[in-house]
């Protein structure tokens, strides 16, 4: 996985709350049994103005001009300011993987879905929460001004506007450090397999039908 | 010893390995389908790693799978890109000893409805899946969670999972539910009454007396719509109806190893005086038989009420939200419920696809025809076996002579992957659990009720009371 540690980048509002993963990528793109080339249809419904389907040419369809995504001054962004409950619904990774490949490094909201959040971090991602006050904040800074940046550093756990402003955000230790280091999580999880072989063991005498 | 809430026992009874509140957890049971499965694989195969315990794993295809004519077998779906996820898993499961039901086997449905239907999912158990909706085996008194593919890919290399433990949340349901109103109604007023988000970061163990009152389908129903109120868990403690329902199954313990598993099960429980982080009531005497209105499961209401104005949103933030519902929706502030009409009816999903949802709306649509302005209405069984039990009593012949379709298991117009989907500004009562923008074809308007409310609704054309209805 992708190390993470410091991020200096362009920010994009999305104003709505409960933006729900089928919004993110909509189904029909789930057909596909590869892990890359969301992007292009990342928020389709939203970002197009024809239906998108598998196999279109997505550079040759017609955009919404009134979807934020597509405004000039938005291209190009690294990081997505929302509101709550941001990642609702469905487990697909196909979420993170279009939000990612679209060029989203860090999402900003006041609370995520819990699966949505688990997932971003397996992709080198960077949920942040912060407090719904701080991110109101934001999105009256992003409009006022074009061009608008945040710095997000993990290491210090800080998201630093252009004026200095800090804000902190918490996140857990053991994810912060793998996040830092780019660490695979199967491969560290395989150095503990005698533990792994010791629990089985135990368990399968605790309750054989388990294993039959 | 400190009392433990029925998660607090799940989780710690499985953890391999905990430091700094990260905890490695033993997976007993996964679940594998067709759309989170396949770069899962390709991970695993990539990185040459092996699986950890082949027989843990169940596999079924169900997103894809056309609900018609299926003579031609996987050859025979349309479209190609469905065939090819299809044809993927079938590989994948030959390759690895996986074991599959394959598209044309009775035992084929929606992996919410196999794995108990199967006796595959077990109190005790810890069962994962690449699907939020997981969440529904945990009526079994089992720790059933949703995972994203990167951690697929990791129970299947490790028959782990790294888990941070999730606070603990007690819904509780006390007194009797009235006639009509169903799990899916106590689901629905229990998010409208937390909120989407309310459950999120919690376990919800939903208890009391019209929880034990419920049949095991029933409890599948609400513990599989636990997701749609935030949490990753729903659980319901082990008592007699769960017991009951696993014996015989085809997975189940057999002979002396179901006497000691039933010893163990009898535990799985919360203990007298155990604390919960947070503690919802609700009367079942109040609830209504419930109807979203909204493009979120928390936009609900009774029956007998309206589609709110914007004064009772309780800030900015919701108020933009509920503006854009009115016009997805198409729907207009104070509008009765019951004066909406319907294009469409849909009867399936791993809510509310088993047995005892076909037989309810059976009873309802038994004699009647859908009317005139329902364009389709259709039945999907939640697997191959719900459908030969429902053809044995009969219910197929009832559905069809009352208009509706009669399809083959599978999750259908639940996400709409496969042909069956609503066209734009089409409006569905839908015994679905997600009413998202597009979730059933794009532009499509989906409302979430029960399955005697859609059948209902299908026979009057518009929303109407089940109670009262006849
Ligand atoms: S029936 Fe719907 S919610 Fe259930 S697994 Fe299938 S798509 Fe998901």
């Amino acid at each position: 996985m992708q190390a993470f540690t410091r991020l200096n980048g362009l920010v994009a509002p999305l104003d709505r709350a409960n933006v729900d993963t089928d919004a993110i990528i909509p189904k029909q793109f789930l057909k596909s049994i590869k892990r890359s080339g969301f992007g292009p249809n990342a928020f389709d419904e939203w970002r197009y103005l024809d239906h998108g389907e598998p196999g279109m040419d997505n550079s040759k369809r017609k955009l919404n001009p009134d979807f934020v995504l597509n405004k000039p001054r938005y291209q190009g962004a690294s990081i997505l300011l929302t509101r709550e409950n941001f990642g609702c619904g469905s487990s697909r990774e196909h979420a993170p993987w279009a939000l990612e490949d679209f060029g989203f490094k860090v999402i900003v909201a006041s609370s995520f879905a819990d699966i949505f959040y688990n997932n971003c971090f397996k992709n080198g991602m960077l949920p942040i929460v912060l407090p719904a006050h701080a991110v109101d904040a934001l999105f009256d800074a992003v409009s006022g001004q074009v061009g608008y940046q945040l710095n997000i550093d993990l290491e210090k756990q800080i998201v630093m506007t252009p004026d200095g402003k800090t804000y902190t955000f918490e996140v857990d230790k053991v994810r912060k450090h793998n996040l830092l280091n780019g660490l695979d999580d199967i491969g560290l999880t395989m150095q503990q397999q005698n533990k792994i072989k010791a629990f089985e063991t135990k368990h399968k005498l605790a309750q054989p039908w388990l294993f039959s | 010893m400190a009392a433990k809430t029925l998660y607090d026992k799940l989780f710690d009874s499985h953890i391999v390995t905990e430091e700094n509140g990260t905890a490695l957890i033993y997976i007993d049971r996964h679940l594998v389908h067709e759309v989170t499965s396949p770069q899962a694989f390709e991970g695993l195969k990539l990185a040459n790693r092996k699986v950890w315990r082949v027989n843990s794993i169940l596999a079924v295809p169900d997103h894809n799978v056309p609900t018609t004519n299926r003579s031609t077998g996987v050859a025979g779906i349309a479209d190609s890109i469905s065939r090819l996820q299809v044809q993927t898993l079938d590989e994948n499961c030959a390759e690895y000893g996986v074991t599959e039901f394959k598209m044309n086997d009775v035992r084929q449905g929606i992996v919410h409805v196999i794995g108990p239907e199967q006796g595959a999912t077990l109190p005790g158990m810890t069962v994962v899946c690449g699907d939020s909706h997981t969440s529904t085996h945990g009526a079994f008194g089992a720790l059933a969670h949703g995972i994203g593919t990167s951690e697929v890919e990791h129970v299947l290399a490790t028959q782990c999972l790294v888990q941070k433990k999730s606070k603990a949340m007690l819904v509780r349901v006390e007194g009797t539910l009235q006639k009509g109103v169903t799990a899916k109604d106590i689901a629905l007023a229990v998010i409208g009454k937390t909120g989407t988000a309310g459950g999120t970061g919690y376990a919800i163990e939903f208890a009391g007396l019209a929880i034990r009152a419920l049949s095991m389908e029933g409890r599948m129903t609400l513990c599989n719509m636990a997701i749609e109120a935030g949490a990753r868990a729903g659980i319901i403690a082990v008592d007699d109806t769960t017991i009951n329902y696993i014996k015989g199954r085809p997975f189940a313990p057999k002979a002396a190893q179901w006497d000691a598993a039933v010893k163990y099960w009898r535990t799985l429980h919360s203990d007298v005086g155990a604390k919960f982080d947070a503690v919802v009531e609700l009367n079942a005497q109040d609830i209504q038989p419930q109807v979203t209105w909204g493009t979120s499961p928390e936009m609900v209401v009774g029956v007998d009420g309206k589609v709110p104005s914007l004064d009772m949103a309780k800030n900015e933030v919701q108020r933009a939200d509920w503006t854009r519902a009115y016009t997805y929706m198409g729907l207009q502030a104070n509008t009765p419920m019951s004066e909406i009409t319907i294009d469409k009816v849909f009867i399936g999903s791993c809510t509310n696809s088993r047995i005892e949802d076909l037989r309810a709306a059976s009873v309802v649509v038994k004699g009647k025809h859908i009317a005139p302005n329902v364009k389709l209405a259709l039945v999907v069984p939640g697997s191959g076996l719900v459908k030969a039990q429902a053809e044995q009593e009969g219910l197929d012949k009832i559905f069809i002579a009352a208009g509706f379709e009669w399809r083959e298991p599978g999750c259908s117009m639940c996400l709409a992957m496969n042909a069956d989907k609503l066209a734009p500004g089409e409006r569905c009562a839908s015994t679905s659990n997600r009413n998202f923008e597009g979730r059933q074809g794009q532009g499509g308007r989906t409302h979430l009720v029960s399955p005697q409310m859609a059948a209902a609704a299908a026979v009057a054309g518009h929303f109407v009371d089940v109670r009262t209805f006849s």
